[in-house]
């Protein structure tokens, strides 16, 4: 297989093999056929020439950037970001040389030359308080540029939990009025990447197959893809079986959590939480989040902020007891108030007894 | 309203709110139930009392003599529940975070696959005892509504507690929700049906032991 792409890949000293490799893995990961995997190979390496390539739009709203930090630091740098040979990225903010007015440009150009073709990716939330005025670009609400953009495109990939969800911005009293993509674009495909960050290959993955089927993947009920989000976090969780002896590390340094035992009763969140980080790990498969003694957030659901605290048993109250007393109190009155009810009753039965004789038995016969 | 969202309601505010009426419930129903007192028994003892009360909660435990084989299914499976229930209610060690978090008082929890296999085992022990309370016409005549209730009320914390750690039905998040719902129903209506033997069933066993001891049945 020959190709602009392989060529480039062996400039920086990836071979074809490793490029078969990688797609196979990604086609495998994503649960399709093994073909899949050759038809990705095909479709990524027949890289067409740049003006034929499919323009991508990655917008930046109410976010940190992470997103972005997460794919392009992913662990196979070369590999993943060879996604960036197949597509044309035409507007993104934190790795496009142009700035000012000659973004905006690029964006308005990339819009009207692909209008109804191009892939939109959103990574942030979406401020709906002050009419939008808490996040602006080039003067313009992040709400106006989405509903623009969002107009002509063929599908929107929210990338992170913020934009899937509203995340972060969104969480308890939502100061901005933050909100999903999905809360605003009712019309277009969206798949949900969501994450804090999330994993690089999901988005690589997402878009391998966008570009080889021209559909999107298979979506859960949070519009995730299936095959990337279809298990929880425990169930694949190494340290399950510790979780299923019972044998729990009660705290961050104490012997349980020195021999790696499960770390539900440090508030893992695990059991709810539809994710591969226990599979497909970070930086180069080293390790995750459970594995190196921290229990999961929860991150890729949806309001992870407010799910009653990072450090609680899930199996405890989210919410710290309140209003005990009252209740006891109130038991205690009505309780107090039934008692004195039924002495009376109980007086009133004994005031108003009335002996029965023998005599008066005989009477009533 | 996201699963999880109702997720967090139900370990927040649905908790907060059904262990507030549990705990009023309680306190109004042993006040007004021990409240209404007996008539002190002015006979003079057969027999020393001694501690035939607490005698009669442990024996009342097991079958009264040639009772056995007249209601197995009772006993049995009667007995086999309540156990099963306890240890799955108390030693499964979610459930002990939880009663650790609201306490302050934690214990060693059971392995999990234990914990499983009594859940099941119970499981077809409330089943048994539903099918016998349908096919034995004494049972059926004398179940009142309360009675059909209550079992659901008892079985269905059990059985979404059993299903969600399996995964099986619905997704794990929600049948956890509906879980805890199902608990939290149990809770806000423990005190006010027959349930309430959780709190009185001792206090009247003792109560009996100790009357049977005066009139001379010590035991």
């Amino acid at each position: 297989m020959q190709g602009p792409l392989i060529e480039s890949l062996a400039r920086r000293g990836i071979s074809r093999r490793n490029f078969s490799k990688y797609c196979a893995t990604l086609a495998s990961m994503m649960a399709l056929p093994p073909l899949a995997g050759h038809a990705m190979e095909k479709a990524l390496a027949a890289t067409p020439a740049p003006s034929r390539r499919p323009s991508v739009i990655w917008l930046p709203f109410q976010e940190c950037t992470g997103c972005t930090e997460s794919i392009t630091r992913s662990h196979s740098p070369t590999l993943e970001s060879l996604i960036f040979e197949s597509i044309s990225l035409d507007y993104q903010e934190t790795l496009m040389a142009a700035a000012g007015h000659q973004a905006e440009e690029a964006l308005h150009a990339a819009m009207k030359a692909n209008a109804g073709k191009y892939l939109v990716i959103v990574d942030g939330s979406i401020p709906l308080g002050l009419d939008g005025a808490y996040s602006c670009i080039g003067g313009r609400s992040n709400v106006d540029t989405l509903k623009e953009v969002a107009k002509d495109a063929a599908a929107i990939i929210a990338m992170g939990s913020c934009s899937a969800y509203g995340g972060l911005p969104k969480a308890h009293p939502n100061p901005t009025g933050a909100v999903a993509v999905s809360d605003i674009i009712k019309d277009k495909p969206i798949v949900n990447i969501p994450g804090c960050p999330p994993i690089p290959v999901v988005m690589t993955g997402v878009l391998a197959h966008f570009l080889t089927f021209g559909t999107l993947p298979e979506l859960d009920q949070h519009g995730r893809p299936k095959s990337f989000y279809g298990e929880t976090i425990h169930d694949r969780c190494y340290r399950r079986p510790f979780y299923d002896q019972g044998k729990f590390a009660k705290t961050f340094d104490d012997e349980g959590a020195r021999n790696g035992w499960c770390l539900f009763e440090l508030g893992c969140k695990g059991p709810v939480t539809y994710n591969s980080c226990a599979t497909i790990k970070w930086n180069a498969g080293t390790s995750w989040p459970v594995e190196s003694g921290h229990g999961c957030l929860g991150c890729s659901e949806p309001d992870f902020w407010d799910g009653g605290g990072f450090y609680r048993a899930l199996s405890a109250p989210a919410n710290p007891m309140q209003k005990i007393s009252v209740a006891l109190g109130a038991g205690a009155v009505v309780g107090l108030a039934a008692a004195a009810i039924n002495r009376t009753k109980k007086s009133a039965a004994k005031t108003g007894h009335e002996t029965t004789t023998l005599e008066d038995l005989e009477k009533s016969k | 309203m996201s699963e999880m969202q109702l997720l967090t309601w139900v370990r927040g505010t649905g908790l907060n709110i059904a262990i507030g009426l549990f705990l009023a419930g309680v306190l109004w129903r042993l006040l007004e139930i021990y409240s209404l007192g007996r008539k002190k028994d002015l006979s003079a003892p057969r027999a020393a009392a001694g501690a035939s009360g607490w005698h009669t909660i442990l024996r009342r435990n097991l079958p009264a003599p040639g009772m056995l084989p007249k209601a197995p299914v009772t006993y049995i499976a009667g007995g086999i529940f309540h156990v099963g229930l306890a240890v799955v209610v108390f030693m499964f060690a979610p459930h002990i975070e939880l009663f650790k978090s609201l306490t302050g008082l934690s214990w060693p929890g059971l392995p999990s696959q234990f914990i499983h296999l009594t859940t099941i085992v119970t499981l077809v022990a409330m089943l048994v005892l539903l099918v016998d309370r349908i096919k034995n016409p004494v049972k059926k005549y004398l179940s009142t509504f309360e009675d059909w209730f209550t079992w659901a009320l008892t079985f269905i914390p059990l059985l979404t507690g059993w299903l969600s750690v399996q995964h099986l039905l619905l997704p794990y998040t929600t049948m956890l929700t509906v879980h805890i719902l199902s608990v939290e129903l149990l809770l806000v209506l423990l005190p006010f049906t027959k349930l309430f033997h959780a709190f009185t069933a001792f206090g009247s066993r003792w109560f009996n032991g100790s009357a049977n001891g005066h009139k001379g049945v010590a035991v």
